[in-house]
């Protein structure tokens, strides 16, 4: 029963979060109305027309109840029109966030298992040639920015090799080979981090006491890894993933802009270059979304792996 | 105390890129603005790197990209450590009230990709030097409070602290002399990992074509800049390229060899 208390906390406090969010995102982007009819009719409107349209959109209304309106159409699903690309912006971010979801959802399938065998082969024996050679890679790739290895990895696989097409617009339909360069930038790019904090974790177990009963009695080094060590060695990297879910978002947004993806990385970007408030607004609340929810799934995982959190 | 490796090479990078920002218009061979033949490539005497698509020598624009890069992410990392350290040692002495409001604030922006924060950012208050650095401190500071308020809510509760009370010491004190040096092996671990991310995020806002005004040069801008050309003219994106995974790999040595000099 404590269980479900703990998560109604949780789920309260990730709610005021994006409450928090929601409203600074509002205040920063429409807070001065004449800059944000600049922004929808352009520069070369009219003092008049300005003012027609802002009494025409309400306006004219106090700040606060102008974002309780924009809150309530917004959680109802009503998102406004993007001034840039003229279209709903229900339909306009939709399509593009499967396209996003896709990338993500193809680095986090390579990433996870990659770096759990990495950090877990390298934790087991702490300063062997695996955890060496695994330290330096990690250290290689979290240092190297996303451009920078979206850059070599074009100069090697595209002009050097010509394995692989170097843009992926996917003009031609959805097409696997466009997706290989991207997914790997990403998976490269939180692998070497996600591999040094299994690796960490692994270590601080293997060094339990009952790891050592364990070695006593005489069970298999396998038998002591698998059952014994990795339940509690993976609690920390689930975490760990789940937190790092900004920071692939950030990825995902440089590595689309440089493939020349169509996901919502590039969406938010065009609508950030061309002043696009609305846009902006909708798809700053939509990467919140994504990361309070990762936040809230982190809470959830640790405390379906931690048997002490459960009984309660 | 043994020096390992790592450290030695790292602090030797990242000190010759200071001081070839520092020194830029000392080492510059040419005025990184001024055009000559387009688009040489690298090798000749004059222009070891070669040229851009304007005839701007890439070496010398290199040099004084360091500049940005540098300066900005150090003032937005000092930025973000003067604030996180005062509201973490704070917020992890007194608890109650100010705790939760503290960590409250935090999470919200922690909650924003960083990217997305500074989109934001820019959209709000159109882009400059001042605002990159306010966006990256905004980034910065509520990581570096998670570090310092959990070790003051850690050592808070030693007995030597209460002796402090007890004396009648100010809380200044008891926060800046009593607490704060037990944050320091893992502020200074931190320091040198957050230089590099600020370093990155400048880096990836100059690629956006959304850091710098555009004649200037940066490292991110080259990237964008020489990308239309790169397959016949690799050379005017590897470079940059090059340089910044330097400065960040080189900032991860130290933070790595303080790590292991520690234990």
């Amino acid at each position: 029963m404590r269980v479900a208390a703990w998560l109604g906390r949780r789920i309260g406090l990730l709610l005021l979060t994006m409450l928090a969010v929601s409203f600074l995102v509002h205040l920063a982007l429409e807070v001065n109305v004449d800059a944000v009819a600049v922004k929808v009719l352009g520069q070369f409107s009219t003092p008049d027309q300005r003012a027609a349209w802002l009494r025409e959109n309400g306006y004219d209304a106090p700040f606060l109840l102008r974002y309780l309106r924009w809150l309530g159409h917004f959680a109802s699903g009503d998102w406004g029109r993007s001034t840039y690309y003229q279209e709903d912006i229900v339909k306009l971010i939709l399509p593009r966030l499967a396209a996003s979801a896709l990338l993500a959802g193809a680095a986090l399938l390579v990433m996870v298992p990659l770096s759990l065998a990495l950090g877990i082969a390298s934790g087991v024996r702490a300063g062997s040639l695996t955890d060496r050679g695994v330290s330096l890679f990690a250290i290689l790739t979290t240092s190297v920015p996303d451009f920078a290895m979206a850059a070599f990895l074009t100069a090697i696989f595209v002009l050097g090799l010509g394995w692989l097409p170097g843009v992926s617009t996917m003009a031609g339909g959805f097409s696997l080979r466009e997706l290989v360069l991207p997914v790997m930038v990403l998976v490269l790019a939180s692998t070497g981090y996600l591999a040094r904090m299994t690796r960490a974790s692994m270590i601080e177990v293997m060094g339990q006491p009952y790891i050592r009963t364990a070695l006593l009695k005489g069970a298999s080094p396998s038998r002591i890894v698998f059952r014994h060590a990795l339940r509690n060695a993976l609690l920390t990297p689930v975490t760990v993933i789940m937190l790092q879910i900004p920071w692939i978002l950030s990825g995902v947004i440089i590595v689309e802009v440089f493939f020349a993806y169509r996901g919502f990385g590039t969406l938010l970007y065009q609508a950030a270059l061309n002043s696009d408030v609305y846009l902006v607004e909708a798809c700053a609340m939509i990467s919140v979304v994504a990361v309070v929810a990762s936040q809230l799934l982190a809470d959830i995982a640790y405390a379906a792996l931690d048997p002490r959190l459960r009984g309660k | 105390m043994k020096r390992p490796p790592a450290l030695v090479i790292g602090v030797a990078i990242v000190a010759l890129w200071l001081l070839v920002a520092v020194f830029a218009p000392v080492i510059a061979p040419h005025d990184p603005l001024v055009s000559f033949k387009p688009l040489l490539r690298p090798g000749a005497a004059a222009f070891p790197l070669g040229t851009d698509l304007l005839g701007r020598d890439i070496l010398s624009r290199l040099i004084w990209g360091a500049r940005p890069v540098i300066f900005l992410s150090l003032a937005a990392t000092l930025i973000a450590y003067i604030i996180g350290v005062g509201a973490g040692l704070l917020a992890g002495y007194r608890r109650g009230v100010l705790d939760a409001g503290f960590s409250f604030i935090a999470n919200v922006i922690l909650s924003f990709p960083v990217l997305v924060l500074y989109l934001v950012v820019i959209v709000a208050l159109g882009p400059s030097y001042l605002n990159v650095v306010i966006a990256v401190t905004f980034g910065s500071a509520p990581a570096v409070f998670r570090i310092v308020r959990a070790i003051a809510i850690d050592i808070a509760g030693r007995d030597y602290i209460a002796a402090a009370v007890t004396q009648g010491e100010p809380t200044w004190r008891i926060l800046l002399i009593e607490i704060l040096p037990n944050a320091a092996p893992a502020l200074a671990v931190d320091f040198c990992l957050r230089l590099g991310y600020s370093a990155i995020i400048i880096g990836s806002l100059g690629f956006l074509g959304l850091g710098l005004p555009p004649p200037a040069p940066d490292w991110g801008g080259m990237v964008t800049d020489g990308r239309a050309l790169a397959f016949a003219f690799p050379h005017l994106v590897i470079f940059p390229c090059i340089a910044i995974s330097s400065l960040v790999l080189a900032l991860s040595l130290i933070a790595d060899g303080l790590r292991e000099a520690r234990q």
